[in-house]
């Protein structure tokens, strides 16, 4: 059963081929043999899995069902998950029990879908390699010495490894896309504003998104389905009417216009990587795609001003982790800017530090419009060159990440180089654009992704344009031989 | 750019972030790397260009001046390092 997708479980379910109980006792059962080896779970609620599996059985017997009662899903650990603790990946909330459930967690409980645990994460989501968790990294299952990518990274693994069929995921400068592409799965990130941001603990709140990640396309679209709308506890969140995401999966794609973005095959991308997703577009163009060689002139600045947006919008969400009201508190405050300074300084760990320390002086007096300003005006070019793009070309592509899954430790002392695995995916979110990453072929056995950007509200095209190329390619079918 | 140890020790007291002594230079030489990176910005010309506030230009919505959550204090003062009587408590602050 841990080899079918959603949509195959799905199935299964409603054909009464097998109870929700025991598809969830199948999983509780793999996370036990497997977790250790992978460390992808921060927490597994087992109990409570198994009491909405039987719940969710009871639906399924009275025929009241939707496409996804009682389908095990696990949840990134940046989602509060009421009476359930959720850390975010970080000692200042290893204590953290959250009072409430987010939006998207309460959407998804009311499809039916089955919660199996939290998954590890790099802390606050600030990592592309889940090297940066208290609870310390999780491993690629096809690579165990690799990093899974971040800061997704324990979503993507669970689905990689067959812990899970699916998984939610937060995405800021690529952190749903990357692990994606480093694990071999398909993942989404929707259009700025399209997911509920409500109980998703913030970290850059003008970039932040969350998205469904999972083995094919047709599952991401189930999942999308029951993520998306408005919520008015959100006060960016859009309102606007969600489309059916699976009802055009299956549309031809003659004369789809795909931009190739030259910026994006330059230098800095592993040739061999470079080779898979040339050898992807030529399976677009056999499905009756058109190539559209496109520039988007003002790339190079995405990084940078990234690297301004996030950590001056971290610093400002992050003060809330005060020692006072809820997460870690130190021992024995001297008084009250000790207390502050002390919980603040062991309940971080270096990275969220150096993001923090980053924004405070970006923002400080006198810094303002040479960092935050030029970065909000540079961010204006980089949204400019996707809207030229779009007038032109139905779709973008390229490759998600510049290399594969890299070693454990590899890049670990040096935040710069870090930081460079996300130049393909950060435009997207200073863009607040829709972006996917789709299994697209090996190098060295370690899987390669391959982007596909969008257009404002384009997820069902993108959906769309991922599901056809899933019908004549197997490389999201394939499993890591260990957790077969 | 490169930041000086006194530069580190200032944005972490504005941070309210402790750095432990010894891990202050490797802090210094960090940020100074990303500040480096975030500097190549510079390079684009941005004279006229508008900052970017949103990316679909959504203004922030309004909503009624209501009450419309209940009072959960107990609940959510679980999760409270210190508490009395409702209260949260930290130390003194008043000599």
């Amino acid at each position: 059963m841990h080899n079918k997708t959603i949509a195959q479980l799905s199935a299964a379910l409603h054909a009464k081929e097998i109870s929700s109980e025991e598809l969830t006792q199948d999983y509780l059962d793999r996370i036990e043999k497997f977790n250790p080896s992978v460390n992808a779970y921060v927490t597994v609620t087992a109990e409570q899995a198994l009491a909405s599996a039987r719940a969710a059985d009871k639906y399924i017997q009275a025929g009241s069902a939707g496409p996804l009662t009682g389908i095990p899903l696990a949840h990134k650990d940046i989602f509060c998950t009421n009476g359930v603790k959720t850390t975010c990946g970080s000692k200042m909330l290893d204590n953290f029990i959250a009072p409430y459930d987010a939006t998207v967690v309460t959407k998804m409980t009311d499809a039916g879908i089955v919660m199996l645990g939290k998954t590890n994460m790099d802390e606050f989501a600030m990592g592309s390699s889940n090297e940066t968790s208290f609870y310390g990294p999780v491993k690629n299952p096809w690579a165990l010495e690799a990093v899974p990518g971040g800061s997704s990274g324990g979503s993507a693994a669970v689905v990689a490894a067959r812990l899970a069929p699916g998984s939610t995921g937060t995405d800021t400068g690529g952190s749903i896309r990357q692990p994606a592409a480093l694990c071999g799965i398909t993942g989404l990130k929707p259009t700025y504003g399209s997911v509920s941001r409500y109980g998703m603990i913030a970290f850059a709140s003008s970039l932040d998104q969350a998205g469904p990640m999972a083995r094919t396309a047709e599952d991401c679209a189930m999942l999308l389905q029951s993520m998306v709308g408005f919520d008015e506890k959100d006060s960016t969140s859009v309102d606007r009417a969600a489309p059916s995401y699976t009802v055009d999966l299956d549309k031809p794609l003659d004369g789809l216009r795909i931009g190739l973005p030259k910026e994006h095959f330059e230098e800095g991308l592993d040739p061999q990587v470079a080779k898979v997703v040339e050898a992807a577009i030529d399976e677009y163009k056999k499905l009756g795609a058109e190539i559209v060689d496109i520039s988007l002139p003002n790339t190079s600045l995405s990084v940078p001003a990234y690297y301004v947006v996030a950590p001056a919008e971290c610093s400002s969400n992050l003060s809330r982790f005060d020692g006072v009201r809820f997460g870690y508190r130190c021992e024995n405050p001297k008084n009250l800017e000790d207390l502050y300074k002390r919980s603040r300084g062991e309940g971080f760990g270096p990275e969220v530090k150096r993001r923090i320390l980053i924004g405070a002086y970006a923002l400080s007096a006198g810094y303002y419009d040479a960092y935050y300003l030029k970065a909000q005006r540079s961010r204006q070019l980089i949204s400019n060159d996707f809207k030229a793009a779009f007038e032109n070309v139905d779709v973008i592509m390229g490759p998600t990440a510049p290399h594969t899954a890299f070693n454990l430790g590899e890049k670990a002392d040096d935040p710069v180089s870090m930081y460079l695995s996300d130049i393909y995916t950060i435009a997207v979110n200073l863009a607040g654009l829709p972006g996917m990453s789709v299994p697209a072929g090996f190098v060295n056995n370690r899987p390669v992704g391959l982007q596909i950007i969008g257009n404002y509200f384009d997820e069902a095209r993108l959906l769309n344009v991922a599901h056809k190329f899933q019908q004549v390619t197997d490389w999201h079918d394939q499993a890591p031989e260990e957790f077969k | 750019m490169s930041l000086e140890r006194s530069d580190v020790e200032k944005i972490a007291h504005l941070a309210r972030l402790e750095i432990a002594e010894d891990d202050i230079p490797e802090y210094a030489q960090n940020l100074s790397k990303i500040l480096d990176l975030v500097a190549e910005m510079n390079q684009a010309n941005t004279d006229g260009v508008e900052p970017m506030a949103h990316p679909l230009d959504a203004v922030q919505r309004l909503r009624d001046d209501v009450v419309t959550e209940t009072n959960q204090r107990e609940h959510f003062q679980q999760n409270a390092p210190q508490v009395e009587q409702g209260l949260f408590l930290v130390p003194k602050v008043i000599e």
